[in-house]
Formats: C-alpha cells, structure tokens, sequence
C-alpha cells in the first residue's frame, strides 16, 4: 500500500515533557486525514514533524517513501496552511501567493498568471493587488490556502485552519476544502481540537492524547466503537457507564459507551421492544438545545443522558421516566 | 447603627476640580497637552526658526558685525570649495560610521530578538545600555588613550609581531596618520562604538516583532535561510534599520567632540559650526552650516520613503 506519510515510533521530546510519545501512523495518499486532540495533545507537533519545523528525537518518518529525517522544511515537497495564516505583511496577496514560485526562479509573468489561477480557485481573483492587511480573516485564510497549493505539494498541511473564523465562515470554508481536496486529490492532514469539524470532513480521524494516538479510524468508526473512555468523552459527548451498571441493563460487565441520542425517554412501565435494554429513574435536569432536548436522568446511583429530537415528549422535571435503547448502541471499551 | 450610615462625600476644591474635568474631557486634554506643546512649539521650534533666521543674515567682513538684512550670502559661502570640504567629509563619514553600525549591530540586534531569553536577555540589554551610562567624554577620551602611539593597540600589534600591519593601516592615503588617535580611522571607530547601541536597540524592536511562523512558512515554501532573510527577515526589519540610521547618521553629522579628541585637524560639520559662533563671531555661517545636516536628513527621510521602508508600519 502506499503511504503519504508514515511515522514508526516517533518521539519528539522538549525538555522532560514527551509531546509526541512513540506514535506510529500511515495517512494514505490522497486521503484527508484529521488528527483531533485537545491542546497539548501532540497533534500539531506531529504536523510540525511533517512539515519539518521539528525534527524527531526517536523513531521514522518517511513521506512519500523518502526517509525525511534530517530533511530541512524548504526541501520538502508539502506545504503548510498555518494557525494564524502567517502572511507576509510587506507583500500584496499576489506577492504573497506567488513567493513559492519566485523562490524556485519562475518567471515573473508566469509566477503571476500561476498565482492569479491560485487565487481564482480560492475565490479571489482580482485581489492580487491588495496587502493582507486590508482583507478580512477568512479572506486570509483563502490567501494562505492559494499560496500553499500554488507550489502543488504532495501533502497540504492545515494547522487549525479554521480556529479564527466564525461559525458561518468555519461551515462554508468546511464545504469548500472537502470539495477542493476532492477535485485536487492532493493528501490533506488537517489539525484540529474541533471534534465536529473532524468527523465531517475526513475521511480518517486520528485521536491524540498525551503526546500518543489513542485511537484511528474513519469518524462513523470512532464516533459509534470508541475503544477507550477518553475517546468516548471527547468525541462527541457519552454516557460511560459502569461495568456493574452495563451488565444489570443489557451489556457486558466492562465499561461501556452510550451515546446520548440513542437514548429515549419514555413514561414508566413503556414495554422496551426486542433485543432493546431499558432503566428507570428520575428526570433532574433539562436543557434545552434548539434542534434537540437534552435530559439528565438519575438511575440508582448513575447519570445517564438522553437527547431526544424538538418536539419530543413533553416531561418535566422531577417526573419518573424509562429511558430505553437499543442494545447495540452499548459499546464495549477496553480501558477505564 | 454604625453600619447604616453613608458617609458624606465632603466636597473639597481639589473634589470640584475634578468633577469638573471629567465632564469636559476636552478642556482636559488641552490641559494636560498645553505644557509639552508650549515647550516643543516655543521653546524648541521657535529657537530653531530664531537659527533659521540667522542662517539669512550676514557678516560684515570689515567690522566683524552682523548685518540684519535678508540675504542668501551665506549660503553662498557654503558652496566655497573649504566649506564644501567640510560638508562632503562629515556627510561620508556619517554614511560609514552608520554603515557600519548597521552591519555590526544586525547580528547582536538578531540574536537577542530570537535567541537571547531570560538571563541572556537580561545580559543583552545590559551589555547595550551600559555604555550609555558612563560619561560621554570619558570614553571618547578612553579611546584616544586606547588609540594612542603609546596605546594598547600598538602595544598588542608589536606583541603579535603585527606592527607592519598597523603602520602599513597608517600609511594609507587620507584615512592614515601618524596614529590611530591622529586619523580618520580613529575617529571612524570612536562614533561606531559610541552610536551603535542606537543602531542595535531600534533594529532589535523591529526583529522582536517578526512572527517566528513568518520564518517557518518562507522555508515551508521552499527558501533557503538565505534567501528567507533577503526576502522577509530584511524587509521587515528595515523601518528598524532605518530608525537607527536616523540616529546614527544625524548624531555623527552634528557631533564635534568625538573628531576634536580623536582625529587629524581636518573640521566636521560641528567643529565647524562651534568654531564659527565662538572665536569667530560668524553666527549667521554657523547657523547656515547647522541647516545643512536638517536638510540631509529631511532629504534622506524622503529617499527611505519613497523606497517603502515604512510600508510594513
């Protein structure tokens, strides 16, 4: 199989703390790969090893098949969308989007009519002439995009690219990157602490906890089977419950994940149909969220959170409900 | 009881003052801007126009006074080959002493803004600062001993069996002389050392202020360190650059301590200029050469413009 990327047991140690601790990963070519962690995870000094702004204290990384340790970042062939677009400010956008190629000694009219093309893709033509300064975040953002891709890479790196912009912006430029990733084919590595952002636009989703890769999977793999409880708590909200708990209602005796939608509220003594596990108690808070209403149920010494659609039953609280699901919704983790 | 009551604001004179500023902000501003404006605007730029004036006055050779009449006689004096002399020498030395206080300061300026943290910042600026401390005369005089036949570099130079290079230094036409103290070279020296802590400090602000991640993407995008610091480093660090040409460049062309301690006999500008108003009387020639490095540094201020040094400001 051929790897874009592949780390084996790479460490990359600053001072006693171990941002990155033995990780081993393979990102296909061509594919988009999120790494998701929490700050301090290790996500983005792994882009950062890629990119070749660190270098590893242990371990492999090979891009493309060429071993790439040693290998400064300007001798690589991957580009980086960075945090804060990290723009020139004494170059127009133009100047900006065309300085990879005028490094590589393109001529000048061809560097110009390449960066013009660059920017049409990313939806601003006719701002080759204006300085960062007088554009907005998410124009920024593009201008960052387009100077990257204009030198083809074969990875594009984005480190939170989307962190500043508002939510509006941050679903639209969602769409507009799966979409350019899909027409360029080009392998993107994407880091982010965003969870939804992961899950809806990559096609795999690595999840980093304390400097290790906790889990790899495509994001229906990681949402629905998360293998440990960090993963079940951070991607996505989860009831873990305990392995006392799951085995009384339906499970096994190990520590179990149950996502909230899966969970209705019904009143008491409702029949639970076939192969669905139930469990009564009392409804202590409800929040309302828009789309959907989030209850939190007491359930002997356990809480348990339920999500119903709008316009879904009418409970108060302080009532005596039956929450039901279905046995499948209960997965198994490995660790506590 | 006690902690019922609500003590009664009693209303001093200071109390009502203050009231009434917060409610006229603008009579407040005024206030607080009146002082410093009447300083710069009488003090400093009237003094300067009172110099102006002078500059279009003239001597009467004969009886040695002033005669207050417009003329641009003086000027014209300043184009007599013994005064353009002048000008040309202190300009070229300015030009070189800032040269190289630009190219001495860059690296220190560079380390510090990207390397030097916690102690060695601390030993950075101290080491930058110090100088500026100690008496201004003093060290010029320190160098003329350090400078000097009898002085430590001749001293060392003999040590190091390099005494033939020192003389052959010394032989060279116009910036030679009898020693180091006696020469161009001499005085070239003292303003790089007594300046450059004006050239490292600005330079230094402007680098500190150069994201590391604007590095990091110009090697993403493919440059060398060299050619990251011709096409980033540089640029943006130049209005640092210039702001301390400015003060290099305008202290050198009005100093006159520095080429009277150490130096051949040959005037600058401002030994020109205190020669003029003392022994001679001829204040409308010294206030006419004391234009002369406004007018270089208004013209050089122009060039650094139009050539987009503060573009990134």
């Amino acid at each position: 199989m051929s790897s874009a990327v592949s780390f084996r047991n790479v460490s990359r140690r600053f001072g006693s703390v171990r941002a990155v601790d033995g990780v081993t990963l393979d990102i296909k070519e061509g594919e988009f790969f999120a790494m998701l962690g929490p700050s301090g995870s290790g996500k983005t000094t792994c882009l950062r090893l890629i990119a070749g702004f660190e270098q590893p204290d242990e371990g492999h990384i090979e891009i493309f098949g060429e071993t790439a340790e040693g290998v400064p970042p300007y001798k690589r062939n991957v580009n980086t969308v960075f945090q804060d677009y990290a723009l020139f400010p004494h170059m127009t956008v133009g100047e900006n989007v065309a300085y990879g190629l005028r490094i590589k000694g393109v001529a000048r009219a061809d560097r110009e009519a390449k960066a013009r093309e660059a920017l049409a893709m990313v939806k601003l033509a006719k701002y080759e002439g204006r300085r960062p300064s007088q554009l907005s975040g998410g124009q920024r953002q593009r201008v960052a995009l387009a100077r990257a891709l204009v030198n083809g890479p074969k990875v594009l790196l984005l480190d939170e690219p989307l962190g500043a912009l508002d939510l509006k912006l941050r679903e639209q430029m969602q769409e507009e990157l799966k979409a350019l990733q899909k027409t360029l084919g080009i392998t993107f590595v994407f880091v982010t602490h965003d969870q939804g952002e992961a899950l809806s636009m990559a096609d795999r989703v690595a999840i980093f906890n304390d400097g290790k890769i906790v889990q790899v999977g495509v994001p229906t793999d990681v949402y629905e089977r998360p293998q440990s409880r960090f993963v079940a708590d951070f991607v996505g909200s989860s009831n873990v419950l305990s392995p006392s708990f799951a085995s009384h209602h339906g499970g096994a005796a190990k520590w179990t994940s149950l996502r909230p939608e899966k969970v209705g509220v019904y009143a008491p003594s409702t029949a639970a149909p076939a192969q669905n596990a139930h469990a009564d108690g009392e409804i202590k808070m409800i929040s309302y969220q828009g789309s959907v209403t989030r209850f939190s149920v007491a359930i002997e010494n356990a809480r348990i959170t339920a999500e119903v659609p709008a316009g879904g039953p009418g409970f108060e609280q302080g009532d005596k409900v039956r929450l039901i699901w279905p046995r499948t919704a209960m997965v198994t983790m490995e660790d506590a | 009881m006690s902690q019922a009551t609500t003590v009664e604001r009693e209303e001093g004179f200071l109390d009502r003052v203050s009231d009434f500023l917060l409610a006229r902000p603008k009579v407040f501003t005024v206030l607080l801007l009146l002082p410093p404006l009447l300083w710069i605007g009488v003090v400093y730029v009237g003094s300067l126009f009172a110099l102006l004036l002078q500059s279009f006055y003239s001597l009467d050779d004969y009886s040695g006074l002033i005669v207050h009449q417009f003329t641009l006689a003086t000027y014209a004096q300043l184009l007599e080959t013994a005064n353009l002399q002048i000008i040309f020498r202190t300009v070229a030395m300015s030009a070189l002493v800032t040269l190289a206080c630009a190219v001495i300061a860059f690296p220190i300026a560079y380390y510090a803004a990207r390397y030097a943290r916690g102690w060695t910042k601390a030993l950075f600026y101290l080491a930058v600062m110090m100088p500026l401390w100690s008496s201004y005369l003093v060290k010029v005089y320190a160098w003329k001993l350090i400078l000097a036949k009898e002085g430590i570099i001749t001293w060392i130079a003999k040590g190091l069996h390099l005494s033939w290079l020192l003389d052959r230094i010394l032989a060279l036409p116009t910036i030679g002389g009898p020693s180091l103290s006696f020469s161009y070279i001499g005085t070239f020296l003292v303003f790089v050392y007594i300046w450059i802590p004006y050239m490292i400090l600005p330079i230094q602000a402007a680098l500190e202020r150069v994201p590391s991640n604007y590095i990091e993407a110009s090697a993403d995008l493919g440059a060398e360190p060299r050619q990251t610091f011709w096409t980033v480093i540089f640029p943006l660090a130049l209005p640092g650059i210039i702001a301390g040409s400015i003060f290099t460049f305008s202290l050198t062309l009005g100093d006159y301590i520095v080429p009277t301690i150490v130096g051949n006999s040959r005037l600058m500008i401002g030994q020109a200029v205190y020669t003029l108003q003392g022994t001679a009387g001829n204040v409308p020639l010294a206030a006419a050469f004391t234009v002369v490095p406004m007018v270089i540094m208004g013209f050089y201020l122009w060039m650094a413009k139009r050539m987009g040094a503060f573009d990134v400001l």
